[in-house]
């Protein structure tokens, strides 16, 4: 057994688990938070993607305690209260989901995609980044449609920030 | 997954004191022990985790000479703008290796410990003429990789970085296999003062090897038209359930003419 603190959505956590613990089983079953998903169990559909140290990883493949001691941003840590995080509203608004197994881990690496895209995305680009990420209902049209619409609104809104502290 | 016990090592020495007298393997990014622990196909009693280790990692480039840390991530070997500037076929290959979020964790050291026949790096150690330092000696990459997940690494020694001059050329392409989008066969191909180099992963059936017929053609003209008629023969390769060994024999010149062309 090894202790585990990590901060999780802002907020200090910590639990003593079983050093085989993978981070998505800390995260589901210790802390409730079952946002993340487990699908293939294998390191390729990416459904449990979360952001250790604001980077997207599979935390199927990696242990709590690896983890101990960094930061982890879940699909639960996304929204501003009722307010949805904008790629969380740009795959509600184009229709991003069909069974919805797949969108949290999708979200995940769609943020995680555009913070290292800060000169913006085109549509093959989102199709090469979204090589880790599964899904099996829609053909992935949708979900590429959000990437890019959400990545101009957070382009915009940035722009937006910056004229104001200017 | 087989219980564990798990260690963070504070320095490289620490490492090795940890593991000292116990069935323990040393873990880097995980991205292959971790799936090989969870199907059962590796069951050791301890973790070593390296990945605490701030001097296994970064990126230096001076002139010619390249350094990479062993615990540098595919993600930040991707995006070196210097290491970039000096060897382009290297932050690409690292770029296409497994999805982002593995390279995100994954590190170079750990592949080359690791030495999977179908892995990307070894290949580009081999082309490079790369030298592996250990925290006991250093190795010439001809030397290191062994064969199927085999390498020189004796009990203790833990890979701590890589080391190569830069080409003048380079150029990496892979035929990934459409599901596991691992290599079915890659060629690492670098023009240097010494000569061409070609070198393939993903096709022998001892792991990574340099390829003498790729060479001969390359070292005439490095150009793909070079490589017209040419003939590798299918002994020793991999013959499977996705690619017979002549498949594989006609790839490594169908690779080779990619990776020269990206070469440039």
């Amino acid at each position: 057994m090894s202790d585990v603190s990590l901060v999780v959505n802002g907020r200090k956590v910590s639990g003593s688990v079983e050093d085989r613990t993978l981070l998505v089983h800390f995260l589901r079953e210790n802390l409730g938070l079952t946002g993340t998903h487990v699908g293939c169990d294998t390191s390729q559909c990416g459904a449990c993607v979360v952001h250790v140290d604001g980077k997207a990883v599979k935390s199927c493949t990696m242990l709590a305690v690896q983890a101990s001691g960094s930061e982890v941003v879940t699909i639960e840590g996304l929204a501003n209260g009722a307010e949805l995080h904008p790629v969380q509203a740009a795959f509600k608004e184009h229709h991003g989901l069909q069974c919805g197994f797949c969108t949290p881990g999708m979200i995940m690496a769609a943020t995680d995609m555009i913070r290292r895209h800060p000169e913006g995305l085109d549509e093959a680009t989102v199709r090469a980044e979204l090589e880790g990420n599964i899904c099996r209902c829609t053909g992935y049209h949708n979900i590429v449609k959000a990437v890019l619409a959400a990545s101009k609104t957070m382009a915009k809104s940035k722009g937006k920030a910056k004229a104001k502290a200017a | 997954m087989y219980a564990v016990t798990y260690h963070r090592a504070a320095s490289v020495a620490d490492a090795t004191k940890l593991a000292k007298g116990k069935d323990a393997k040393y873990l880097s990014g995980g991205m292959t022990l971790i799936p090989a622990m969870k199907t059962r196909l590796a069951a050791p009693s301890d973790l070593i985790d390296l990945g605490h280790i701030a001097d296994l990692k970064g990126i230096k480039v001076s002139g010619k000479t390249v350094t990479i840390g062993a615990g540098t991530t595919h993600s930040e070997v991707a995006n070196n703008a210097k290491l970039k500037s000096v060897c382009p076929a290297l932050t690409d290959l690292a770029g296409h290796i497994g999805d982002p979020h593995v390279r995100h964790k994954g590190t170079i050291g750990g592949s080359i410990a690791n030495n999977d026949p179908a892995a990307d790096y070894p290949a580009a150690m081999l082309a490079l003429d790369a030298t592996i330092v250990t925290n006991k000696r250093e190795i010439a990459a001809a030397k290191f990789f062994k064969g199927l997940f085999e390498t020189a690494l004796k009990e203790g020694e833990i890979v701590t970085g890589v080391t190569f001059t830069a080409p003048e050329k380079a150029g990496y392409e892979k035929f990934r296999n459409p599901a596991s989008r691992y290599a079915m066969t890659g060629v690492f191909v670098a023009k240097s003062k010494d000569g061409v180099r070609a070198a393939v992963t993903g096709a022998g059936d001892n792991g990574v090897f340099r390829s003498k017929e790729v060479e001969a053609a390359l070292s005439k003209s490095f150009a793909a038209s070079a490589l017209e008629g040419v003939k590798v023969p299918s002994k020793n390769l991999m013959g499977d359930l996705h690619a017979t060994p002549d498949y594989r024999a006609n790839l490594v010149v169908v690779m080779a003419k990619r990776a020269v062309a990206k070469a440039g």
